[in-house]
């Protein structure tokens, strides 16, 4: 950002009050809120295919879109924090990547199961596993 | 010099501690052992001749005063000082006071200097210089020649290692300042007396033998400790120079008045009974005569047995204060003297004989202190340490010359074989017999005329006819051993005596059967000995030999050991310059009592009248003491010819006569030959009533108190069975009861909450998040 801020002042120096200044406001202070309800309609997505669906990869899928909310929460935050000064905004970003990891180990790990468990029952549809029953 | 005595007994010590520590483990050659022992004592002696001679003799020499070694003691038992509350007594000051308090006047008792402080410090005084001598140079004499007799022994180390720590304790018996210290050595001396008994210990006669000799100690250990005691209670130290002048200022116990004095010497009788073996203790000496022959010279014939005359002697105040305990001492003295004499002629085990022997002299030593003699009973320890030391260890010469036999009746005809120890042995048994000069004849005669003239105790001329029949039986036996063991004809196994010609001295494995003369380590000891029991009596000399004075100055015994003994008629220690201590004064008298009753009213007669006195009956015949001294003189050396003359006949000129008299006197042989049939009585009236004892204690712990026991633990185990039933069946069947009734009526319901289906559980997780977002939310507006 510092090295675009000649160009950035110039354009501000010729469009005073335009629509050019008000989009440059806006992409150095993003609107918090927008991502924050992009998030909490991935993560409900996310919720909704866990709980309806009966497939095992596609409630996977549902998860990671659960996760990938998680994650856009936490850039927007990161972003936030970075304008108003008042934390450490790599924080955000740092436990983005960890999740980034964790999701992809979860799914090695889960897709194993779903494989060990088509070989053991010839299913990947939960509500024929129903083992856990009384 | 006085100055170094704490080295005396601790080089010993320090002998006894590098053999037996290293001796094993760095596996010391027997020269190397030997050379420490040896060497060790042989310092010690040096050490203790050069103090006794600057104390006695040198130019600052104390003698008549004891040196205490208080600058190189510590104190061993700290009892703290007596505080002091009242007045300003000073300390040790001795004297009552009266200061005032309140203005009314009160008499602060004498201060004490200290509460009871027992220090660790050495005396060397009069007697225990005589002890310091006799136990170091006789020791010397048997630890070279234990270096031979114990040749090739597999526990050489070890039996110098106790030797060293028996002369450790014994010269701290007779060196000590206190009546602590005394005891630690008495204690020490009995375990290692223990010890070098069952020195064989995989022999189970010495097994047996160490353990009754330490049981019969314990019993004497009693009285003494005891005694100890009433020492400290009563004079509030054990320190000899402090109790002794406090004792003298108490008055004399007159015969059946039984007082604090008499309490006190009892105890300590008791304990001289018990180490000495004095009569109904003694049983123990012949059988510690399964210790190797050293051994029984040192420990059970020359030192350790004498510690009880020791102990008579330092304490001869307190014993002087009770003419009952002086007359106690005078017939278990004379007792003993004349009941182990008998049954030393029936024995035939050279050492039992000189076991009775020495218990027979020990006794003699006992009646002359009971008649107030305490010097000549030093003496007569002394000589016999020479005189009996040099015999046992002849026995251990013949014993290791014939290959370990000790049967008399074996023996004979071996003065040929070994004529060292023959000529050694021989000036042993002239002593012993009392021929005149050998030394035993100063010792012994003058116990028996002290005895005849006392004015200590009544009876003295029946204790006189006891004593003197004692040492006829002494000359008899000695003669019969001498005969037996030395004269006639060689009675050995094949009785073969030529094949002595081509045998090699020490090489004793070649000719199992012939018996040698011992190694030069053996017989010059021997010799030694014997030269002191030939001459040792001079330091005694009878004043009838002198013309009725002692001489010598201090080289005279009875001069050197005056300012020990405490005088009775003059009531101070020692004897006034210039005249025989104890001597009866040169004047006219009469037989019978009223000689004692005008001797009393001059103050000459302390214990007032003592009945018919044999000396004063004699000396009123003859008019003159020196004379009536001759005649006793005469009639000892009568008797002590009477006794060999009996055993020449016996044993030498008609061999048979010796069985014949036995069987004619059967009943007497019988009893003597099996010791008066004590030890059984002992094994009947104690040992074996102890096991009853304990067999009825064990009975009543194995019914009454197991049984009690036992009940306990059914009634225990019976309750529990009933607590048990309750809760298995009662308590437990109604908490079943309860969950079976819980489970029946829910799980209908709480089981349908498990669908199985992992939507399910998602969902219910996912209301569950809603709920609490829910319940914030709500919170926060």
């Amino acid at each position: 950002m510092t090295q675009l801020s000649p160009l950035c002042l110039l354009l501000l120096q010729e469009t005073s009050g335009g629509r050019i200044a008000h989009a440059i406001e806006g992409v150095k202070h993003p609107d918090l809120s927008k991502f924050l309800v992009i998030a909490a309609i991935l993560f409900i997505i996310g919720v909704a295919g866990v709980l309806t669906r009966r497939n095992l990869l596609v409630i996977f899928m549902s998860i990671e879109l659960i996760l990938n909310a998680a994650n856009l929460n936490f850039i927007a935050f990161s972003r936030y924090l970075q304008d108003t000064g008042t934390g450490n905004p790599m924080a955000g970003q740092i436990f983005t990547v960890f999740i980034i990891v964790v999701a992809a180990a979860e799914a090695a790990v889960g897709l194993g199961i779903v494989i060990a468990l088509y070989r053991n029952r010839e299913t990947i549809w939960i509500d024929e596993i129903d083992l856990m029953k009384w | 010099m006085y100055k170094f005595i704490w080295l005396v007994p601790l080089l010993p010590l320090a002998g006894a501690a590098i053999n037996g520590i290293f001796g094993r483990w760095l596996r010391f050659p027997e020269k190397l052992v030997g050379g420490i022992a040896v060497g060790t004592v042989a310092l010690s002696f040096l050490i203790s001749v050069a103090a006794i001679y600057s104390y006695g003799f040198g130019g600052n020499g104390l003698w008549p005063n004891p040196y205490v070694s208080t600058q190189t003691a510590f104190t061993w038992i700290p009892g703290g000082a007596v505080k002091q509350t009242l007045g300003q007594a000073a300390p040790g000051s001795g004297e009552a006071k009266t200061i005032s308090i309140a203005n009314q006047p009160v008499t602060v008792p004498a201060a004490r200097s200290s509460l009871l402080n027992i220090e660790w410090s050495y005396q060397l005084d009069p007697l225990s210089a005589i002890f310091m001598l006799i136990v170091n140079g006789v020791g010397l004499c048997i630890f070279v020649f234990a270096t031979g007799y114990m040749h090739d022994d597999p526990g050489f180390y070890r039996f110098f290692a106790y030797m060293g720590l028996f002369m450790f304790s014994m010269l701290v018996l007779v060196m000590g300042s206190n009546f602590v210290m005394m005891f630690v050595g008495w204690e020490g001396v009995g375990l290692c007396s223990y010890l070098l008994i069952g020195y064989y210990f995989n022999r189970n006669e010495a097994a047996n033998a160490s353990r009754k000799a330490f049981i019969t100690n314990r019993i004497g250990d009693f009285g003494f400790i005891l005694a100890i005691f009433g020492i400290i209670a009563t004079f509030g130290t054990a320190q000899y120079t402090q109790v002794m002048p406090q004792a003298a200022s108490y008055p004399i116990e007159m015969l059946g008045n039984w007082g604090l004095m008499s309490w006190i010497a009892l105890g300590l009788m008791i304990g001289a009974c018990g180490k000495s073996a004095q009569f109904p203790l003694h049983v123990w000496l012949p059988d510690a005569m399964a210790g190797p022959t050293p051994v029984s010279a040192l420990i059970h014939a020359a030192t350790m047995v004498t510690a009880g005359l020791y102990m008579l002697t330092r304490t001869n105040v307190i014993f002087q204060h009770s003419q009952t305990m002086m007359l106690v001492v005078a017939v278990i003295g004379a007792f003993t003297a004349i009941f182990a004499a008998t049954i030393g002629i029936t024995q035939n085990d050279i050492k039992k004989v000189l076991a009775y022997s020495t218990v027979s002299q020990l006794g003699f030593m006992f009646l002359a202190c009971g008649v107030g003699a305490f010097v000549i009973g030093i003496f007569h320890v002394m000589t016999h340490a020479f005189f009996k030391a040099l015999m046992f260890l002849g026995a251990g010469s013949v014993i290791h010359g014939m290959h370990h036999e000790q049967d008399m009746r074996r023996m004979g005809g071996l003065r040929k074989y070994m004529p060292y120890t023959y000529f050694a042995f021989m000036a042993g048994w002239l002593a012993i017999c009392g021929i005149i000069p050998f030394s035993g004849f100063w010792s012994k005669d003058e116990i028996l005329w002290r005895t005849a003239s006392t004015n200590h105790i009544p009876v003295g001329w029946l204790l006189w006819i006891v004593g003197t029949i004692a040492a006829t039986c002494t000359a008899f036996y000695m003669t019969r051993l001498m005969a037996m063991t030395f004269w006639g004809k060689y009675r050995g196994d094949d009785g073969k005596e030529a094949r002595g010609d081509d045998h090699t001295r020490g090489k004793h494995e070649h000719h199992p059967h012939v018996p040698h003369e011992s190694p030069k380590s053996m017989w010059v000891p021997l010799v030694v000995l014997a030269i002191l029991a030939t001459v040792g009596g001079f330091v005694g000399i009878s004043t009838a030999f002198t013309g009725g004075k002692e001489v010598g100055g201090k080289l005279n015994i009875v001069t050197w050991l005056s300012p020990v003994i405490w005088n009775p008629s003059t009531k101070a220690f020692g004897a006034e310059p210039g005249e025989a201590p104890a001597e009866t004064p040169a004047q006219t008298i009469r037989a019978g009592a009223p000689i004692n009753i005008e001797r009393q009213a001059e103050g000459g007669l302390p214990y007032g009248d003592t009945g018919f006195n044999l000396a004063h009956a004699v000396e009123a015949k003859l008019g003159s003491e020196t004379a009536t001294e001759w005649v006793f003189i005469v009639i000892s050396l009568i008797v002590a010819g009477i006794g060999i003359g009996l055993g020449l006949l016996f044993y030498v000129k008609d061999t048979r006569l010796a069985d014949v008299w036995a069987a004619r006197l059967a009943p007497l042989y019988r009893a003597s030959y099996h010791k008066y049939w004590i030890d059984e009585f002992y094994g009947w009236a104690v040992t074996r009533r102890t096991m009853d004892l304990a067999r009825g204690v064990f009975n009543f712990d194995a019914k009454v108190v197991d049984g009690g026991v036992n009940g306990a633990a059914w009634l225990t185990r019976l309750s529990s069975k009933i607590t048990g039933g309750t809760d298995k069946y009662f308590v437990d069947g109604l908490v079943n009861a309860i969950a079976d009734f819980v489970v029946r009526l829910m799980s209908p319901i709480v089981r349908a909450a498990q669908t199985g289906l992992t939507a399910n559980y998602a969902l219910v997780m996912v209301i569950g998040l809603l709920l609490a977002v829910a319940y914030y939310l709500v919170k926060m507006f």
